[in-house]
């Protein structure tokens, strides 16, 4: 029984396609003050299904990702079902992990062909508690969280060992973080949207050593929403879907003793499954990775073989804007929109769930194959794609 | 939106921890290997065979972990498969099979593991219901005080006279002795004592309620092939379906909520059932207080709007009657919260399986799993087969 596809995800469903055909995301602000998890929603939701001309009753699924934890209260979810105006009801699901895990559930609802059409969103509003100490309920409740070891101070460790083993420096760490938040000059959305250059940065004092300031992701409050379709659905309803070529996520073992935390075999397994290293398959031209650390971000680069074809994080990624709960799902929606407005023919997506990058998320969207038939230019549209990320 | 070309789904393995009001011999990740050791070992499997990991569970908060599925994903076997994790409120067990059964269905793996489990001895669930959140209906105290005036509004509706709910406790109390998992096995319950225990939640009388549990439930879920080289007899998916509506809104039908009837109708139509009270054999359905069965026979199709209360009063869901509910003795006899739902599903299977041991119904060939969860807005269903479905 053991024997899986050979290629897990690209394979499944038969020959059912899937895209993303419509991306929102709300202004990433430190405090979303006065606004509740679903007004919080309501805009992106309507949308989403505004650009798309759906409405709830001809939505055939929906499926939702977020925490309790940031809410601080249980069941948080199910007053954000009123953005979605669940009536008629339903078909409804929801996972207690990032939006990334919402659509990945949504995803495969549409390969099993009960539904042609999904509405997928997430929301994080971390500002209601101190959200690192928050996270430390992620942990091994019986060794780890009695430590009361904060996320800065894990994602401490990490860089260490990174550091350690050579493989970056610190100054490269801070090219990372400014690069990051000079890009999200171009996204409207983010929180942070300019950098001082990395000298300036590297003189600041450090936050927990080996990290600086610069070297964490902002808190933010802020929601997403993505709208997916199947097949000749997914024409009708855009002129440029974003095809899901592949899509997996692998999990690691929990305690950082027993793994190797420069290094993220998870990652490189769900690109594998994802079809990224394909045979004759060309780099992707856009990466969107969910690093809300900036050493995470190189692991990553390594781990999913990305070289200097390949423009990271345009939209600034977790480092400008990082609503938990939602950043991942919302690297995929920035991958997709930069096919769905023609700027990028093959993107890859990342999502991360846990201490040490412990979960990673794989998805390779690309353009229609008519998009890269002969004639048309796609060179063109990817050095368009890295002249919008400087 | 034609369901050709899904792979049919089997379940094939079915574990349940013993539960207890508090499993103190267990850490977390020692109750649910209880349950997935137990599962695998009814499907003639090993870690190796699973490609993947689904687990379901209610808030968070009631253990005090959050996205426990990190921690566990050692105790579970994931490690470097996917692994998801649901959270749909008490539905949730419910939800969680759905999702493990649309990988297989969707051919994006053969063989999944999934599970849900809740260690409710770990805090107060209760209280943990009970939400102090401004600019909202209060809960009051705990999920009782919430249910409490749709069970009123329903015995107003319908005429039921006051014992009903007292003979589903005694009921499900009784089909729980011949359960060895059931957390309560109360030998002397009769009518008498359960309509003599106190009123908790007028009209919902302490005997009448669900315990706090301890415990965890796992399948094993696969593909054709799996089937042909499980050990065992398979339970077949039919159908399967979720629905959910709002907390509350003007016009919500709260005894009999549409997310409920539309769910079951959409399981129906894909199992092809067109009188589930003579076509479907046994039903676990998810009744945490009495009366909602005979709510439920209603939002279900089994009885006409209004006569839920006749069924039930007939005998004819007990045990040896002609739709027996609940035979396990049913979420008022075992109830931790997140399993609830998926023990629910679980038991379903077990009966098409000819695996029940002492609740057995005779000869059932299909039998339909019942969750639901929130303020009576979230919905999962499915219903087995002792056959693979036609096609």
């Amino acid at each position: 029984m053991s024997d899986d596809r050979p290629n897990g995800a690209a394979g499944a469903g038969g020959s059912r396609e899937v895209a993303v055909v419509a991306f929102a995301q709300s202004d990433h602000v430190r405090r979303a003050d006065g606004l509740s998890e679903a007004e919080m929603l309501l805009p992106v939701v309507r949308e989403v299904l505004d650009r798309t001309g759906l409405d709830t009753e001809r939505l055939g699924f929906v499926c939702s990702g977020s925490s309790d934890y940031l809410a601080g209260r249980p069941f948080s979810f199910t007053m954000a079902l009123d953005a979605v105006g669940a009536w008629p009801p339903v078909s409804e699901s929801h996972v207690e992990m990032d939006g990334a895990w919402a659509l990945y559930e949504a995803w495969v609802k549409l390969l099993t062909g009960e539904a042609d059409t999904a509405l997928v969103y997430s929301w994080g509003k971390s500002s209601g508690g101190d959200l690192p100490e928050v996270l430390t309920r992620t942990l091994d409740p019986y060794y780890l969280a009695p430590l009361w070891p904060d996320s800065v101070a894990v994602a401490g460790l990490q860089t260490r060992a990174l550091l350690d083993a050579g493989i970056t420096d610190e100054r490269e760490l801070a090219g990372v973080a400014a690069r990051s938040r000079n890009a999200a000059a171009a996204n409207p959305r983010a929180q942070l949207r300019s950098s001082p250059p990395p000298e300036e940065l590297l003189a600041d004092d450090y936050l927990a050593e080996p990290l600086r300031r610069h070297d964490l992701p902002p808190v933010t409050d802020g929601a997403a929403a993505v709208v997916l379709a199947a097949g000749d659905t997914a024409r009708e309803l855009c002129a440029r879907p974003a095809w899901i070529r592949g899509m997996d996520h692998r999990i690691e073992a929990h305690s950082p003793g027993v793994r190797d935390l420069t290094d993220s075999p998870s990652t490189r397994l769900a690109a594998e499954r994802a079809g990224l290293f394909d045979e004759g398959a060309p780099a992707p031209d856009t990466a969107e990775l969910h690093a809300p650390f900036t050493a995470q971000e190189v692991i990553l680069r390594r781990a999913l073989r990305l070289g200097e074809d390949t423009v990271v994080n345009p939209s600034g990624g977790a480092l400008a804007a990082n609503p938990v709960m939602a950043a991942g799902l919302i690297r995929i929606g920035e991958a997709a929109d930069r096919v769905l407005r023609g700027t990028s023919r093959r993107a890859v997506a990342h999502a991360t769930s846990g201490p040490w990058l412990q979960h990673n998320l794989v998805a390779v969207v690309e353009a229609d194959e008519a998009a890269s038939a002969p004639g048309t230019d796609g060179g063109a549209d990817a050095a368009q794609a890295r002249e919008e990320s400087r | 939106m034609s369901s050709t070309g899904k792979e049919p789904v089997a379940v094939v393995g079915v574990g349940q921890t013993r539960h207890a009001a508090a499993r103190r011999d267990v850490s977390l990740a020692g109750l649910v290997r209880e349950a997935a050791l137990r599962a695998l070992e009814d499907a003639g499997a090993d870690w190796a065979d699973i490609d993947a990991v689904v687990i379901g569970k209610a808030p968070d908060f009631f253990e005090g972990v959050m996205r426990p599925e990190l921690y566990l994903a050692d105790a579970l076997g994931a490690v470097g498969k996917p692994m998801l994790r649901v959270h749909t409120a008490g539905s949730v067990g419910g939800s969680t099979a759905l999702v493990a059964a649309n990988l297989v269905a969707a051919r994006v793996h053969r063989t999944v593991l999934t599970l849900a489990f809740e260690k409710q001895s770990e805090s107060n669930a209760m209280w943990g219901l009970s939400l102090p959140v401004p600019f909202q209906q209060p809960l009051l105290a705990g999920a009782g005080g919430f249910f409490a005036p749709h069970v009123r509004a329903y015995m107003r509706r319908t005429g039921a006279p006051d014992h009903i709910g007292a003979v589903v406790a005694c009921k499900d109390r009784r089909n729980a002795l011949k359960n060895p998992y059931a957390h309560l096995h109360e030998e002397d319950i009769t009518l008498e004592k359960v309509r003599s225990s106190p009123m908790l939640w007028d009209p919902i009388r302490y005997a009448e309620t669900c315990p706090s549990s301890d415990g965890a439930c796992a399948m094993v879920l696969t593909d054709r092939t799996g089937a042909g080289r499980a050990p065992g007899p398979a339970a077949w998916v039919h159908g399967g379906a979720m629905r959910s509506e709002p907390t509350l809104f003007a016009g919500k039908d709260a005894v009999s909520p549409r997310a409920g009837s539309d769910c079951a109708a959409d399981v129906y139509r894909q199992a092809g059932i067109t009188d589930p009270r003579r076509e479907i054999d046994a039903v676990e359905m998810y009744v945490p207080f009495s009366w909602y069965e005979p709510m439920w026979l209603e939002n279900l199709g089994f009885a006409e709007p209004g006569e839920g209360w006749r069924l039930t009063e007939s005998g004819a869901t007990a045990l040896d009657g002609d739709l027996p509910v609940n035979p396990s003795g049913g979420v008022l006899s075992t109830n931790p919260i997140g399993a609830s739902g998926m023990l629910r599903f679980a038991e379903a299977a077990l009966q098409v399986r000819g695996r029940a041991g002492e609740h057995q119904v005779k000869d059932a060939r299909t039998a339909l799993g019942h969750a639901y969860g929130g303020g009576s807005q979230f919905f999962s269903m499915w219903l087995v087969g002792d056959r693979p479905p036609a096609g």
